[in-house]
């Protein structure tokens, strides 16, 4: 979100989803859509087949391919160089629009400057595509009358990942492709109410809205709705230096609402520690999960069919969420027991209502202040939106007006991953999800069905590389990195390119996490979840063939 | 856009331009039975039940394919219309196994509705009884082709609204049926289980495994909701009976997915009762997690983090919230961390 904050002003989707269906030109980079929002790629398959065109940049063949036009394979986090000699050729053969960088940017000759030395025979060493397939690439972006640009967390989860967003954003910058429908930058959110954490605040730097922390009459007006004396003014610490803050003694209490961070977040083993090492730790969940055995405290809460609410989805939508049964023994909302807790400890928070707090929201949050549960009852309404008498807004930026005045290009130099591939750990492992489960599986994997369609973790090994290992498909093996190892099923297929395998966190049996590399992204504090370096062994467990789907005969 | 005036049993009715007289028809208020004719798959012109006479015009007419036109006349429940829709109900009922005793789709199935409001108790023609097996093979969906109808709903949805592609129709004649692929078991297609098609099924051919047997389709009570896994938003109903969700479907015709689904919104709620949820506070003692009430656990964590914050300082304190809580839950734990706490330690996991 910080790439696209400091480059257009906001970090969001500048579109919305049903735009999607008439996009000409639909560029996909590092978002495995048809498995992670499969919702969405069903819009991006209706355009293509209304006569769209499009395009994706990954590493894998993921399944989204099948509908592409052309699917550009770039080595993992090479996504800078990439784009950085897309860039340059789209300057180059001066398919750049030059109106809107005059009258709406700044910073264009730096980004000229920058991408300057990226030849397409230049990045071509980097990225791995021929210079002839990055020209091509150019000139499809170059020459479409609106590009529509997605991405998910292959852009984001990077040491670089901040780098590799405000590069995604110069590009439709200098193609001007922002601030119309059908065309600009969509990061897709991966859980249901992330946009909504960080419109919330949830963040150690900003209030509601994005309101900083560190303005002085912002924490003036939150202060007097909030009947304190005064709030702090410092960032805070984000997750990395929480864990850190932990294992140095700084850090004494933790207090976790709905994170298996054991299983989410990276090198579980450094994790892990910081679990042990900290003097209090509050577990607030709907289930006892890895995370939570760890805990001193642990408090049960609703989940989402249980509650009154919303959720902000993707596309800035705020959408309610309503109860439906009641929940079990004695969990409650999550809201109630924060607000108890508040109140035993002497700050009085009390609420009645969900709807209560959100009209505490509006109040101090300009951008959603115009949102209302009447207003939403039957139909969602996206930010921002100011007034009660405002629709909501369905793409950013019309008529060119930025939050910061013109949009800014942000260069980027192309960094290789914190670890690369050495002879000890010749391969990259990259992570993401599955379609049939979902994070660390503690809903998919506790619903009927999802366990008989995908049982376990597999990895995926190009067949070169099984071939060279004399890896077997179906075959345990075991993939080590300098922070843990696992023992886990092969998966010998096409879908990754030779010298890269892919996991996920799905499975406690084997969690692509215990692999994973605690690098962070100076800015965000994004860990490198899409690059790390492993080697595969064969293993001792005992090999069994490929299970396969095992049906419930029920009927 | 232009409007045109038309009469449909000799009331006049006003449509846009290039409407059927179906669309035009419904939008007045004037009901016309169809079974293959859904919204979003739109004609089909396979089942004939919306057959109407236009005047001017020989024979029936199929309204969900003709265009509406300035002047027309249109007549919808004549004794011959009548007879032919409950000759085409007729026909349906002679043909497969529409046995309503013990079928999921009672209760919400239009094959039913269309003979119930017909006056059929069952059908003048001689039976032919398929027996085709049903087809178990994907744990999520079952599919009975013995209750097809072959209205095409699920391959233009399967083909032409969640582009997964799976659906199609095989063989010829007599043998015509819907197939997976290359006629494979749904289980071993290319089938991504999104249960779209079982949505836009008018009968009991497609019905959802899990809830077999735990509620007839009006027993339940929907509440529309927001969906709890991706960041899409998809609006969906939960189906209910004795607190308990039985099904959920999309939500029709509203943004952001417009009824579809994924896998994970459609068939991954049973989470919500699992036996394994967290239904007491705990507290460690003596170093084992022991069950405790709601008083004990909440004085306990306020000593807690009120003693560690008097003796470290309040950003000794920090916070996780949770990208799957509501934004309400999300903003009372931002501002209990730093209005209660003092501290600016406040993130998740989603801040990228």
């Amino acid at each position: 979100m910080a790439g696209l904050a400091s480059t257009l002003g906001a970090g969001a989707m500048t579109n919305s989803i049903r735009e999607i269906e008439d996009v000409p030109v639909i560029f996909v980079i590092g978002s495995n859509t048809t498995e992670s929002h499969p919702v969405i790629s069903y819009s991006m398959k209706r355009a293509v087949k209304k006569g769209s065109r499009l395009i994706v940049a990954d590493p894998r063949k993921i399944d989204l391919t099948r509908w592409a036009a052309r699917h550009f394979q770039h080595r993992v986090g090479s996504d800078i160089a990439l784009l950085n000699a897309v860039m340059y050729e789209i300057i180059r053969n001066e398919w750049h629009d030059r109106a809107f960088i005059d009258d709406h940017t700044e910073g264009f000759e730096y980004l000229k400057e920058t991408v300057s030395k990226y030849t397409p025979e230049y990045a071509s060493g980097i990225c791995g595509l021929s210079a002839d397939e990055i020209r091509e690439l150019a000139s499809i972006l170059g020459t479409a009358d609106k590009v529509g640009l997605y991405y998910t967390l292959g852009i984001t989860e990077h040491t670089t990942g901040t780098d590799n967003v405000r590069t995604c954003a110069n590009l439709q910058m200098l193609l001007g492709h922002i601030g119309i429908e059908n065309a600009g930058v969509n990061p897709l959110r991966g859980q249901n109410n992330v946009q909504g954490a960080c419109d919330m605040g949830v963040l150690p730097d900003v209030f509601t809205g994005y309101q900083k922390t560190s303005d002085p009459g912002t924490r003036e007006k939150f202060e007097k709705v909030w009947g304190v004396e005064k709030l702090p003014g410092t960032e805070g610490a984000k997750i990395p230096a929480m864990f850190d803050g932990i294992n140095h003694g700084d850090i004494k209490a933790l207090y976790l609402i709905g994170e298996n961070v054991v299983m989410s977040e990276p090198n579980q083993a450094h994790t892990v520690k910081s679990l042990e090492n900290v003097e209090f730790l509050i577990v607030q969940d709907i289930f006892m999960n890895e995370t939570a055995e760890y805990a001193d405290v642990i408090l049960p809460a609703a989940c989402y069919a249980e509650i009154e609410g919303t959720f902000t989805n993707t596309e800035r939508r705020v959408q309610r969420v309503r109860r439906a049964v009641t929940p079990p023994g004695m969990a409650r909302d999550d809201w109630w027991i924060t607000g108890e807790i508040a109140k035993r400890m002497g700050f009085i928070m009390e609420y009645n209502s969900s709807e209560q707090i959100w009209n505490e929201i509006r109040s101090l949050s300009p951008s959603m202040a115009g949102i209302t549960y009447a207003r939403i009852e039957q139909q969602g309404i996206q930010w921002p939106c100011p007034d009660t008498d405002h629709t909501g807004t369905c793409y950013l930026y019309c008529d060119n007006v930025f939050p910061c005045g013109k949009a800014r290009f942000q260069p980027a130099e192309w960094k290789p991953a914190a670890e690369v591939p050495d002879e000890e750990y010749p391969f990259v492992l990259t992570t993401g999800r599955r379609l049939w489960h979902y994070h660390t599986g503690t809903q998919t994997r506790r619903s009927a069905g999802f366990i008989d369609i995908f049982p376990e973790e597999l990895i995926e090994v190009n067949p070169e590389d099984a071939q060279k290992l004399n890896i077997n498909n179906g075959e345990y093996i075991t993939a080590v990195s300098r922070r843990g190892k696992v023992t886990v099923k092969s998966w010998v297929t096409s879908r990754v390119m030779p010298g890269v395998c892919f996991m996920t966190f799905h499975f406690s049996e084997a969690c692509a996490n215990v692999l994973t590399n605690n690098a962070f992204d100076p800015v965000t504090g994004t860990a490198e979840y899409k690059a790390c370096a492993i080697r595969l062994e064969k293993s001792n467990s005992a090999s069994e063939p490929e299970k396969q789907r095992v049906h419930r005969e029920n009927k | 856009m232009k409007t045109i005036s038309l009469e449909i049993d000799g009331q006049h009715v006003q449509a846009a331009e290039g409407s059927s007289i179906l669309i035009a028809a419904r939008l007045n208020g004037i009901y016309i039975p169809t079974l293959c004719y859904h919204p979003r798959t739109r004609q089909a012109g396979k089942c004939r039940m919306c057959v109407v006479e236009v005047k001017g015009l020989p024979g029936l007419q199929v309204s969900c394919s003709i265009q509406a036109q300035d002047g027309m006349a249109v007549l919808t429940k004549t004794e011959k219309i009548i007879e032919t829709r409950k000759m085409i109900v007729e026909l349906y009922l002679s043909n497969g196994s529409h046995n309503c005793m013990s079928c999921e789709a009672a209760g919400k199935c239009e094959l039913q509705d269309a003979a119930y409001h017909l006056g059929i108790e069952k059908s003048v023609f001689p039976v032919l009884k398929k027996d085709m097996p049903f087809d178990v093979s994907c744990p999520m969906i079952i599919r009975d082709m013995n209750k097809c109808i072959q209205c095409y709903r699920c391959i233009t949805g399967c083909n032409n609204i969640v582009v997964n592609e799976v659906l199609d129709m095989g063989f010829r004649g007599s043998k015509m049926t819907v197939v997976c692929d290359t006629n494979k078991p749904m289980g071993k297609s290319s089938c991504v289980v999104c249960g779209e098609c079982v949505q836009l099924c008018p009968t009991g051919a497609l019905t959802e495994k899990k809830t077999i047997g735990r509620a007839r389709a009006w027993e339940t009570v929907r509440t529309r909701t927001t969906c709890p896994y991706c960041g899409v938003g998809c609006q969906m109903y939960l189906h209910v009976k004795d607190n308990e969700i039985i099904r959920v479907t999309g939500v029709e015709g509203t943004e952001p997915n417009y009824g579809t689904l994924c896998i994970k919104g459609r068939f991954g709620y049973d989470f919500v009762h699992s036996p394994e949820r967290l239904k007491t506070p705990m507290l460690r003692k003596n170093g084992v997690l022991e069950e405790a009430s709601w008083d004990e656990a909440l004085d306990y964590t306020a000593a807690r983090l009120t003693d560690i914050k008097q003796k470290h300082g309040p950003d000794s304190i920090v916070g996780i919230g949770c990208a799957r809580s509501t934004n309400e839950s999300n903003y009372v734990m931002m501002k209990f961390m730093r209005a209660a706490i003092g501290t600016n330690n406040v993130d998740h996991c989603a801040r990228t």
